[in-house]
């Protein structure tokens, strides 16, 4: 089950987007993602999703694997759309008792629906084509001017990419752990909600444990391979922009321009 | 071809003592347990040298010491002739002695990789183009150089480990300490490693300190050292030290079966030599024997 | 008795990291047999015994448990699991309570027995596993590695299981650890006559203990039988990351040499009896005169024997090692 889960994980392959500058990935998705809440036709909505295709057609990304990302959301997606839909007043389509379809309704629901699958296509562009470590170098570096603030950017940075590659083995360990306790006839899906709180117990013991033994000898190994912090350290792949970069901010910048006109005006 | 410069010991210990602070059942301070007394080590530049010890007895915490992790609180540990207690040798001390720990998982800082071996040398502020070259030829040593752009999520074992190494060879070390790097691995794992660990020290000529409980994985070493209680209880060359059968058993190591067998052949009066490691060589001598009493008719 | 008829168990289907774990297992465990489960990591044995217990369903296939088919409709898997007990290999995911003696009883409360009762089976399993009274109050968090196994393993027992399944026991300890740790399921196994499945990646590990070993590759059951006849197959089991003990190699490399020796012979001293032996015979037919050094070896092999027979008896089951083997 858990290893279904697609979700905003990077995917291994060669592309134009998997080579862009981490920095240029995170702006053009925040910059999407104003975008998306800036336009409200048809019009730009069409644009948009043109524009979202040609970044997953270039980022060789297959569209099944985006697809089952989108799976592990669709109840929230449901709820918004279904909400949307009865809720809203206006002009009256069709009413069975108190349940009322507006156009209005039909409208902000097919709107919101699309809205919400391209700001998940649009953020998990991003980590699909941006490994953890690229997106915190990114962080980092795009966000070094709050250094002089005293936001202790590097280690954030650092925790970050560490949380990243500790939660699946985490999760493999919660599986492990879970099968352990069921063998010793645990159950973690019965009775009501202090029965499966107390339940918890005999899981998160183990699995606490687990992580402050796995932070500890991780912190050991990291200074016994030289690490004190982020002074004095050099990159192995360090963030310059390109030509490609370049251009890519470029068509961002004419994306926007072009789609915030023809969607707020038309 | 091994490529020795007996130029200089690169690792020294003298008098080196060690005090862990017992707690007792409620977790009060209840006094100290000498986990290293005096131990006496001189490891030579090029050696393979093991230390074998039951678990508890003082072996991990002598790996710790020569990397700048716990610090004597008796006698001097030099490394590469830098007294590791002084402050200001920290962290020279720590790139010229690497260290592999025992959990594979625990020890792998990054998500791809090569960027995990590339991040020791980011931390000593290597240029570039040269991490890049380092990454490369670590990897190849180790033999990973084709996996350099997987998740360590999917590697076994055996090879999340040769990617620990890697990444500490690339801080070119002169000395890899590995504290029992094969304890949580299955046999053939277990033979990958030991078989990277080997390159290392006859190709790439570093020195190897092995940590282990495993007899089998020392029988190529230079040099053997068998702590119990918290100081070198025994020392030698493999051979040396394998032909103590019972010291060994007493000190709680199991022997490689060859070895064993060897001993209880000549229990019952086979005219074996001491110090047998293998069954290659078990089967080698019984054939001699064989030939001698053939041709002796 | 536990059966398992075509069993399968894949996941992810439909999808290109579709993995077929399980293919097509049959076996039958007998009541009261000693097993070892060998295999290495991803071979597919620790996915096979959590059917045994019900943790991991079949895709296809039926298990059952004393005829009963544990997939049946009102077949309570709190039951099967309380029948077939399984500890996983690292104690520290399950151990979680403040004491010793509350961990173990955690099994036995969820079984529905009262506090006491749970206490009494806690305390009974407690005492199996030799760790006595002192070590009640202990944090299990305290205790030393071969100790935490212990209390894991007394976990599961005091659900007084028919079946004991402990997946690779011995993983991270060191040479005495595991060696205990094998004794002391060995005498579980005598005292409580349970049926015992020992998983392992190490054959010299359960060699001596077990009366009958299964080896699984790739999600398959390759070979099934007594360990003589399981080691025979050395070459193969090279093949697939395995090796047989080096007992083995050593009987199967003098044999090629010529030297009349027998391959049946697991343990040590067996066979050192056996090739001291076979040496001796070797140089009788060969007309050498025998020297007085070797003439004490018939004396020698006889007190190695009655030394040996205590200790064989209590821990070989149904092997074939018999005195023809070493005379």
């Amino acid at each position: 089950m858990i290893r279904d889960i697609t979700l905003g994980q990077y995917y291994q392959t060669d592309s134009v987007i998997h080579r862009l500058d981490p920095r240029v990935k995170l702006a053009g998705t925040v910059l999407f993602l104003v975008d998306l809440f800036l336009i409200n036709n048809v019009w730009g909505y069409l644009i948009a999703t043109l524009a979202l295709a040609e970044v997953i057609h270039l980022s060789r990304v297959p569209f099944k694997y985006i697809i089952r990302g989108l799976k592990s959301v669709i109840l929230l997606l449901m709820i918004t759309v279904i909400f949307n839909l009865f809720l809203t007043d206006g002009n009256i389509i069709f009413q069975i008792g108190f349940i009322k379809v507006t156009w209005e309704g039909l409208r902000t629901a097919v709107f919101m629906g699309w809205r919400l699958v391209m700001l998940i296509i649009g953020t998990s562009m991003m980590t699909f084509t941006t490994t953890p470590n690229q997106l915190t170098d990114g962080m980092e570096k795009g966000l070094r001017p709050l250094k002089y603030l005293k936001v202790p950017v590097h280690e954030v940075a650092m925790m970050m990419s560490i949380a990243l590659r500790f939660i699946p083995i985490l999760l493999e360990e919660t599986d492990k752990i879970m099968k352990a306790q069921q063998a010793r006839g645990a159950d973690f899906e019965g009775g009501n909600l202090l029965d499966k709180a107390k339940a918890l117990v005999p899981l998160l013991v183990p699995l606490f444990i687990s992580a402050f033994r796995r932070a500890n000898d991780l912190a050991l190994a990291m200074e016994a391979r030289c690490y004190r912090g982020g002074e004095g350290r050099t990159k192995m792949n360090p963030l310059i922009y390109n030509r490609t970069d370049k251009t890519a901010y470029l068509l961002i910048f004419a994306f926007m321009a072009v789609d915030i006109f023809i969607g707020r005006f038309f | 071809m091994k490529l020795k410069q007996h130029l200089q010991n690169i690792i020294r210990t003298e008098g080196l003592q060690y005090d862990y602070v017992v707690r007792d059942e409620d977790g009060n301070e209840a006094g100290y347990y000498r986990a290293l007394d005096n131990v006496e080590l001189d490891v030579k530049q090029g050696d393979f040298v093991a230390i074998l010890g039951h678990n508890g007895s003082g072996k991990s915490t002598l790996a710790k010491h020569i990397n700048g992790i716990l610090f004597p609180t008796g006698g001097t540990v030099w490394v590469d002739g830098l007294d590791t207690s002084r402050e200001e040798n920290l962290w020279e001390v720590r790139q010229r002695a690497g260290m592999v720990f025992q959990n594979p998982d625990n020890q792998i800082i990054s998500q791809v990789v090569e960027e995990d071996v590339g991040f020791g040398p980011e931390n000593l502020g290597v240029p570039t183009e040269q991490i890049w070259e380092r990454v490369e030829e670590s990897l190849r040593v180790v033999g990973m150089y084709e996996y350099r752009k997987y998740s360590p999520n999917k590697l076994s074992g055996g090879q999340k480990q040769r990617v620990s190494i890697a990444g500490v060879l690339a801080m070119h070390p002169k000395c890899i300490v590995l504290d029992e790097p094969t304890a949580m691995l299955d046999p053939s794992g277990r033979k990958e490693v030991i078989r990277a660990v080997k390159a290392l020290n006859q190709v790439e000529g570093i020195t190897i300190l092995l940590i282990t409980h495993y007899m089998e994985e020392t029988v190529d070493a230079d040099r053997i050292f068998v702590m119990d209680q918290g100081h070198i209880a025994l020392q030698g060359t493999p051979r040396e030290v394998f032909s103590r059968v019972e010291e060994l058993k007493g000190l709680h190591m199991t022997l490689p079966q060859a070895t064993l067998l060897a001993d209880e052949l000549k229990k019952r009066g086979v005219a074996l030599p001491d110090g047998i490691l293998t069954i290659e060589e078990l089967l080698a001598e019984l054939e001699k024997l064989m030939n001698t009493r053939t041709a002796a008719i | 008795m536990l059966k398992l008829e075509h069993v399968n168990y894949e996941y992810g289907q439909g999808t290109e990291l579709a993995v077929h774990a399980l293919k097509d297992i049959n076996l039958e465990i007998q009541d009261g047999e000693f097993i070892g489960l060998i295999g290495h990591t991803g071979s597919g044995k620790s996915t096979l015994v959590q059917h045994m217990n019900g943790l991991v369903r079949a895709t296809s296939g039926t298990i059952y448990l004393d005829g009963e088919n544990i997939y049946a409709d009102g077949f309570s898997m709190k039951e099967l699991r309380r029948r077939v007990g399984l500890v996983f290999q690292y104690p520290e995911h399950q151990l979680f309570e403040v004491d010793v003696l509350s961990d173990v009883c955690f099994g036995p409360k969820n079984m529905g027995l009262s506090a006491e009762e749970a206490e009494k089976k806690a305390k009974e399993a407690l005492t199996l596993v030799g760790l006595g009274e002192e070590y009640y109050k202990r944090s299990p968090f305290e205790l030393s590695g071969g100790q935490k196994r212990r209390a894991a393993i007394a976990g599961v027992l005091a659900m007084k299981p028919g079946v004991l399944i402990l997946d690779e026991p011995t993983a991270g300890l060191d040479p005495q650890g595991r060696e205990e740790i094998l004794n002391l399921v060995a005498s579980l196994r005598e005292k409580t006559g349970m049926t015992v499945v020992l998983i392992s990646h190490s054959m010299e590990d359960v060699a001596q203990y077990v009366s009958r070993i299964v080896v699984m590759n790739q999600g398959q059951i390759v070979y099934d039988g007594k360990p003589q006849e399981v080691f025979g197959h050395y070459e193969e089991l090279e093949r697939i990351g395995l090796a047989a003990p080096q007992v083995t190699y050593a009987l199967y490399g003098l044999k090629k040499m010529g030297l009349d020796v027998d391959t049946d012979i697991i343990t040590l001293e067996a066979a050192a009896d056996n090739i001291a032996a076979a040496l001796g015979k070797y140089e009788a037919v060969s007309g050498e005169a025998v020297r007085n050094g070797e003439s004490t070896m018939p004396e020698k092999i006889m007190r190695e024997k009655d030394g040996m027979t205590g200790k064989e008896n209590e821990s070989k089951d149904g092997g074939t090692m018999t005195g023809k083997d070493r005379l």
